[in-house]
């Protein structure tokens, strides 16, 4: 090793980024990968969109116009698995990778080689994903639960490959939360108590947690899928004593964990966003805390309530039904609180704030059906109907989505240093708002009526419902444009933002400048910084 | 927790091509794996797994490197004491959907099948299965290779136990030789618990074989067949790679590195092989005796 030390850790041009390409390949800095886990999973939002268009075009009308039904199968499975894994995990972790340091008043995150993996894993993972569409067999089609028998005994050759990129994008995830773990625990500024850090900082640590805890889990279900499949094993096929309702369990007790892990730092969002254009503390900041630790708690014991009509025994049925109304307790204090936040605020309705007001209407909604679906009886009825669909498209689009577009709206002026264009961001507000409800409302009807899911036919009474989601889809998929064109507008110019855009914002990070220095933080911030910046500086 | 003072400097890592390629090269390995198991051609997997291992030794060997120029601080050390420990735990929950499985078919797929509980339909399936474990007739026997009898606790895979036992026991004994510094039984108790650990993947091989050869227990003997070789397998494959990495940590330690103060990679390793045992000691339990 012929380096120096001070060669190594730099001198004052301490780990100074790279130009060209290799800023963007080889980079360690939290910032830039940040931006690239942002970029990706836009990108992965419009992979998937055009998935979904194609889904509602094929729906536009009763009968098959576009597209076959195993194709039909491949596009809802496709649908799922990006949207899910490359487009709101990848965000969230982008926006966790840019705000995290800075909110904590560190330099960059604790391990930022494996951060660096955490992200470059992914765009492989999805050339494996989506190779099957260019195989003759097609795309996986066992929708994106990959339910055995579909997955083992009835599947195309792409399966193998999906298992792989599961593989793959668990490592990712899995490494992911450890790193913002250790970052969080390890490099908080030394005035920083772990009660008075931001809630973004809190719903992240906890979903963090999430992932170690669940990922691990899915990647054995995948591997116990891909043993069935090619070296004789019988995990999930009885004739050798297995049985395929092993798989829902296990694939469950990872997807349960993984439906809080998408809309945690959602709520760490809101939980900024409100308090800022309420210009007040966030109401009840500790109950946020312990409610956020309840449901993460909580959403480890509820996985069966996926599983009602497969056959449980009803001891069981039993218990997932009362604790997962159990869970709407906390996350009720939670709606209750962000209301409570804005009660008698100096209110105003910036693009971030219109985002994130919308966010507790119709995410109460989604939740309010899934507490619907959670009643045993009611859901012999609800299950695998237009419902469900419902439900967790206002849980995942006007929840987690709607979470992330508010984020980045909020903190867009600091990552660019530019204000956007605010009538065009308003445009993309109203216009993705209307046209959300227009997609997904009518599919609670369609779905009460009993209009089966992953069907790409249906009876012809649930026509005019179905051309109304279209219709709202397309608006909803097109409006989305409108939020790149914003960006893109920002990057380049605009006003400069200044340190402090919102006069409301607190946290460490509206003490850097806009955009922020490459290393956030070289030396921790002073005591008086974080006690000023923090929950207690209103005082 | 955090002992960072107001002033003192952060280390920061330099950009790194390492991760990147690290990435490609589990790309094809994964990839490659997946074209084989279609017939494909060899050669991408073969190719991955070059890649694989010229990266992550190259990744490691900076790691090690400027550890030893001096450039972490405490708080880097402990950023590595978090990760490893958080790593473990991910590794818990892996094993954990194994033994959940296993549990499962156990106590309620199986009996349900031979009629039991309130799932007990199932029998109406195969109406002449009776449920027994370790499960030696399938419900359909035909489709399977019927073992001749289940693995016994008693034999290897108790000499096995007290190899691996023992082996947790000279990694301790190692440790506390680092810390008084004494070079020559550090490598002595390093040197036999690599020993120990290598003797007991081989016994495993041959147990396999054994298995395979003589009591006709292989992947396709149902349920007991795939529980026994999932669990024991990738147990076994931990086991080979705490192996790779204690040899890692001999080779370190004759070359010098580690103090008595500040032996993280040591432990980091240690961590690892007690957790490879107590994994061990549950499926001793679970899978061999129980």
């Amino acid at each position: 090793m012929s380096e120096t030390a001070e060669a190594v850790m730099g001198g004052e041009g301490h780990a100074a980024p790279l130009h060209g390409w290799r800023r963007w390949l080889f980079t360690t800095n939290h910032k830039d990968i940040g931006t690239l886990y942002l970029v990706f999973s836009l990108i992965m939002l419009f992979a998937g969109g055009i998935l979904a268009m194609i889904i509602r075009a094929e729906l536009f009308e009763p009968g098959l116009q576009l597209v076959q039904p195993l194709f039909y199968n491949s596009l809802v499975t496709m649908h799922g698995l990006t949207m899910i894994f490359l487009a709101i995990m990848p965000a969230l972790v982008g926006l966790a990778n840019w705000q995290i340091p800075m909110m904590i008043g560190a330099p960059d995150m604790a391990l930022p080689r494996i951060n660096n993996w955490s992200f470059w894993l992914l765009p492989f993972a999805f050339v494996l994903m989506w190779a099957g569409f260019l195989t003759p067999q097609g795309a996986p089609n066992a929708g994106w639960t990959f339910y055995a028998p579909l997955s083992t005994t009835y599947a195309p050759p792409s399966m193998d490959f999906l298992i792989f990129a599961i593989h793959i994008m668990g490592i990712s995830s899995i490494m992911g939360g450890i790193n913002i773990i250790v970052t969080i625990f390890n490099l908080r500024a030394p005035g920083m108590k772990m009660i008075d850090m931001p809630l973004f900082v809190w719903t992240w640590l906890i979903t963090a947690f999430l992932l170690v805890f669940a990922m691990p889990v899915l990647a054995g279900a995948a591997t116990m899928v891909l043993f069935d499949r090619h070296f004789g094993t019988s995990f999930f096929n009885a004739a050798g004593g297995g049985d395929p309702v092993l798989f829902q369990h296990i694939f469950w007790f990872f997807g349960h964990p993984e439906v809080y892990i998408m809309i945690l730092p959602a709520f760490g969002v809101i939980s900024e966003i409100v308090p800022t254009f309420s210009r007040k503390p966030l109401f009840g900041r500790v109950s946020m805390i312990y409610a956020v630790g309840a449901i993460a708690f909580m959403s480890a014991m509820v996985w069966a309530h996926h599983m009602f009509a497969v056959g449980l025994p009803v001891s069981a049925q039993i218990f997932f039904m009362y604790t997962t109304m159990l869970i709407a307790v906390p996350t009720g204090i939670k709606v209750f609180n962000w209301v409570a936040t804005m009660w008698r605020g100096a209110l105003t309705f910036e693009t971030p704030m219109l985002w994130a007001v919308s966010f507790i209407f119709l995410f109460t909604i989604g939740g309010l059906s899934g507490l619907m679906l959670a009643d045993v009886p009611a859901d012999y009825q609800y299950q695998d109907t237009y419902f469900v669909v419902a439900h967790l498209h206002y849980v995942l689009v006007t929840g987690s989505l709607f979470g992330i577009i508010g984020a980045v709206y909020y903190w867009l002026p600091k990552w660019t240093g530019h204000m956007y264009n605010d009538r065009i961001s308003k445009w993309h507000f109203w216009l993705s708002v209307i046209s959300v409800n227009v997609t997904f409302f009518p599919m609670h009807f369609a779905g009460l009526a009993g209009m089966p899911r992953r069907i790409p036919d249906y009876a012809l009474q649930f026509a005019d419902y179905n051309m109304v989601s279209s219709i709202g889809a397309f608006v909803f998929g097109l409006s989305q444009l409108l939020f790149v064109w914003v960006i893109i507008q920002a990057i380049r110019g605009g006003a400069p933002a200044g340190e402090r855009p919102w006069d409301g914002a607190k946290g460490l990070e509206w003490t850097l400048s806009s955009p922020p220095p490459h290393h956030s933080f070289p030396t921790p911030p002073s005591d008086e910084l974080v006690h000023r910046e923090g929950p207690h500086g209103y005082e | 927790m955090n002992s960072l003072s107001n002033n003192e400097r952060y280390f920061v890592a330099n950009p790194s091509p390492w991760p990147l390629i690290t990435a490609l090269g589990l790309f094809l390995l994964l990839g490659g794996f997946g074209l084989l198991l279609h017939d494909g051609p060899m050669l991408p997997s073969l190719l991955g797994a070059v890649v694989l291992i010229y990266s992550v030794s190259h990744w490691f060997a900076r790691v090690i490197g400027e550890n030893q120029l001096g450039c972490y601080n405490a708080q880097v050390n402990r950023s590595f004491r978090f990760g490893m420990a958080w790593f473990i735990f991910s590794e818990v929950m892996f094993f954990g959907a194994f033994f959940g499985a296993l549990f499962y078919v156990r106590e309620l797929a199986v009996p349900w099948l031979g009629g039991e509980g309130a799932k007990g339909a199932a029998h109406l399936l195969w109406p002449h299965f009776v449920a027994h474990w370790p499960l030696i007739e399938m419900p359909r026997s035909s489709d399977f290779t019927v073992p001749k009898a289940a693995m016994g606790p008693t034999g290897i895979p108790a000499f096995n136990t007290a190899v691996l036992l023992t082996s947790g026991l000279t990694v301790t004994l190692a440790h506390w030789a680092l810390k008084r510094n004494a070079r020559r039984q550090l490598w002595g108790w390093l040197l036999a618990t690599i020993l120990l650990g290598a003797s007991f993947v081989g016994l495993q091989a041959y147990e396999y074989f054994h298995a395979y050869s003589e009591l006709n227990l292989t992947l396709h003997s149902g349920v007991y067949g795939s529980t026994f070789y999932i669990l024991t397998g990738f147990h076994g494959l931990h086991v080979t790679l705490g192996v790779i990495m204690l040899t890692v940590i001999l080779g370190r330690t004759l070359k010098g590195h580690f103090t008595p103060a500040e032996h993280f990679g040591f432990e980091a390793v240690s961590w690892y092989w007690h957790f490879v045992d107590v994994v061990w000691l549950g499926l001793f339990i679970f899978v061999y005796w129980w």
